[in-house]
């Protein structure tokens, strides 16, 4: 039992992230997953410029990959929600991603308690030295009717 | 005295700085924002569509879909703000530079109510707008203006600008 339930995890979190339409347009991959930890990546992308003189991608775009990978590393918290939502979300954006560059966010669910869930992620671009943006979030936390 | 302009002047003048300002914005026509203008005042407009959903169970729009629409309201305000009273004085024409965005330095957003799959407003203000910094509080609801299904505030770094 102990060792097929994170696979089994990750293949859900997988199929979850993958089926939401919004993820989908922004060619999200969930590229890992695990104890309250989620990795997502969003390649680059013309369309999701948000400054045409320097073809840096929109802030809100990092905010859509900020939002859905803090959303992950809160379903792969092992409390296991069965559901979460965005109560609040705080982005710095550090510098400008770099044109060209896929956006990588790591988010970890650092505490859970009975309704809420904490987070804080990081967006990357291909320096994993310096970061793009950082964010902080407070989750809903739907449990299973014991 | 001076006579007014005639109506037409003044709306073609608005309308087509409010034009350049939003169809250089890429990601902004992705997500099919329109900005929607009487007289000076700005409402973002987000037209409802499938690819927005970030919850298809509900469905519900996707949180950070609601968080772009906010920034990118926002953004426009603030720049709108900024570039009125050059565009007012005619010095904003067609062959004029683009005008520079500010960036965000920073935006939080509060998620009041689901996002429902139908259209969504947005209506920002300028708090606080310095030389270097500035300070905007934004709106968003969707059947009710007084029942918000979001708001945000966030803070920007202004252009440099000359003068």
């Amino acid at each position: 039992m102990a060792d097929e339930q994170p696979k089994d995890r990750t293949e859900i979190a997988r199929q979850f992230i993958e089926a939401i339409p919004h993820a989908k347009v922004l060619g999200m991959k969930l590229t890992q997953v695990g104890d309250a930890r989620a990795e997502i990546t969003m390649p680059y992308d013309a369309r999701l410029v948000g400054d045409p003189e320097t073809g840096v991608i929109h802030g809100g775009a990092v905010s859509a990959l900020m939002d859905t990978c803090s959303g992950a590393a809160v379903m792969v918290h092992p409390e296991a929600p069965i559901a979460t939502a965005t109560l609040d979300l705080r982005i710095d954006y550090m510098r400008a991603a770099t044109p060209g560059d896929q956006i990588t966010t790591r988010a970890e669910c650092y505490h859970i308690a009975r309704s809420v869930a904490f987070v804080r992620a990081t967006a990357y671009d291909n320096d994993f030295e310096r970061p793009v943006a950082t964010a902080t979030g407070a989750f809903t936390v739907e449990r299973a009717p014991t | 005295m001076r006579r007014p302009e005639p109506v037409q002047i003044v709306k073609q003048r608005r309308d087509a700085a409010l034009q350049r300002l939003v169809a250089g914005v890429p990601y902004i026509q992705f997500l099919g924002i329109e900005i929607d203008r009487r007289g000076d005042e700005l409402t973002g407009v987000l037209p409802y569509d499938e690819k927005l959903i970030g919850n298809p169970m509900l469905p519900a729009l996707h949180g950070g879909v609601t968080a772009a629409f906010l920034e990118v309201t926002a953004i426009m305000e603030l720049t709108w703000s900024m570039t009125w009273e050059d565009m007012e004085a005619g010095k904003i024409t067609e062959d004029a530079p683009r005008v520079v965005l500010p960036k965000t330095i920073d935006f939080t957003v509060d998620y009041l109510r689901t996002g429902l799959p139908r259209d969504a407003y947005a209506r920002a203000r300028v708090t606080r707008s310095g030389r270097r910094y500035a300070s905007v509080n934004v709106e968003a609801w969707q059947d009710n203006r007084t029942r918000l299904f979001a708001q945000a505030t966030g803070h920007f770094l202004m252009p440099q600008r000359d003068v």
